[in-house]
């Protein structure tokens, strides 16, 4: 090695990791317990949030929201107020994942001292969500049954890392080609021991298992 | 893809590490990637020409280190790298299985002119 050449050995991403830190801190700080929320478009993230809101509701969970959008809109925060808690909208300006910046810049927007539990909903999009660290205690990934059985396959890194997988869209099973074992042997490979829930935001089926998980992390 | 953001990162990284060793300019910078990391060189090389102009970095080339991913069951302890789609166990066939390697994301070192 010549004498012109400098050892560094510093991981790219480390900005990022190091201001998801300081993202962690600020919820411990609150008590606030906070998921990041992954799943390709079309999966079912606003539906599941909002079934969450009102399977928490009753217990007096207060919750917060922050949207990831990649386009200007508010359709997604416009349904989480009209569910009676408060929303925060990023727009990423195009970018295909919310990163630590932006998070930051969304939890000063946000009163976290009355909240149990915010949930961040990432931009729609497998692959580059699971590189940029936020600061939340889990990931939580939402596989819908109408994406297909082979998605741990072809998107391996969002299912490594993450804390619980929900399976959405269980009602509709009976009309397509899924093979659950296919699919859970490609999740197993990735994450031994995963922590699935199987649900339907339409019919409400799995519900219960998940909110009693998410409730005793809440209470932590 | 968030090439434009890695590769902000990557001319952050170098700048700083090159103005610490007090360069005239930075040369070269040598990026290790692991399989498992999603990155695409071309992309990553179309954005530094532009962001990395009117610094220490400017006209610098990168040099991408690709290194496999190695894998171990955790049924057997066998080791075995990944090839292109991801496959249980080739001794035991057992699907419980854990990188070991494959994830590096790194900035591993830069050239400099003094």
């Amino acid at each position: 090695m010549s004498e012109n050449r400098i050892k560094i050995v510093e991981k790219i991403l480390n900005a990022n990791d190091r201001l998801a830190k300081a993202n962690r801190q600020k919820f411990d700080d609150a008590g606030v317990y906070a998921i990041n929320l992954m799943a390709s478009p079309g999966a079912g993230k606003t539906s599941f949030i909002i079934k969450t809101i009102e399977g928490l509701m009753a217990d007096g969970v207060q919750i917060g929201v922050i949207e990831g959008d990649t386009a200007p809109v508010t359709i997604d925060s416009d349904k989480i107020n009209a569910a009676g808690m408060p929303a925060i909208q990023i727009n990423t300006g195009g970018d295909c994942h919310l990163d630590a910046v932006m998070l930051e810049n969304a939890i000063d927007q946000m009163n976290l001292t009355p909240l149990d539990l915010v949930i961040i909903e990432n931009v729609g999009n497998l692959i580059c969500p699971a590189a940029f660290e936020l600061g939340a205690h889990s990931k939580v990934v939402i596989a819908s049954i109408p994406e297909g059985d082979d998605k741990p396959y072809k998107y391996p890194n969002i299912y490594r890392g993450l804390e619980v997988l929900i399976i959405n869209k269980t009602d509709l099973l009976p009309y397509i080609d899924f093979d659950m074992d296919y699919f859970r042997k490609g999740v197993e490979m990735l994450n031994p021991g995963l922590t699935t829930f199987a649900v339907s935001c339409k019919t409400g089926e799995g519900f219960d298992e998940w909110l009693s998980w998410l409730k005793a992390k809440i209470s932590k | 893809m968030h090439e434009l953001s890695v590769t902000e990162s990557v001319l952050e990284i170098a700048c700083k590490h090159g103005e610490k060793a007090r360069a005239k300019k930075v040369t070269d910078i040598f990026l290790v990637i692991g399989k498992l990391s999603s990155i695409v060189d071309d992309s990553v090389q179309f954005y530094w020409d532009f962001i990395s102009k009117g610094t220490l970095c400017e006209g610098a080339t990168l040099h991408f280190k690709r290194i496999p991913a190695e894998l171990i069951c955790l049924d057997c302890d066998h080791k075995y790298t990944l090839d292109d789609e991801l496959s249980p166990c080739p001794r035991c066939g057992s699907a419980r299985i854990r990188v070991i390697s494959g994830d590096e994301f790194n900035l591993e070192s830069i050239e400099v002119q003094r």
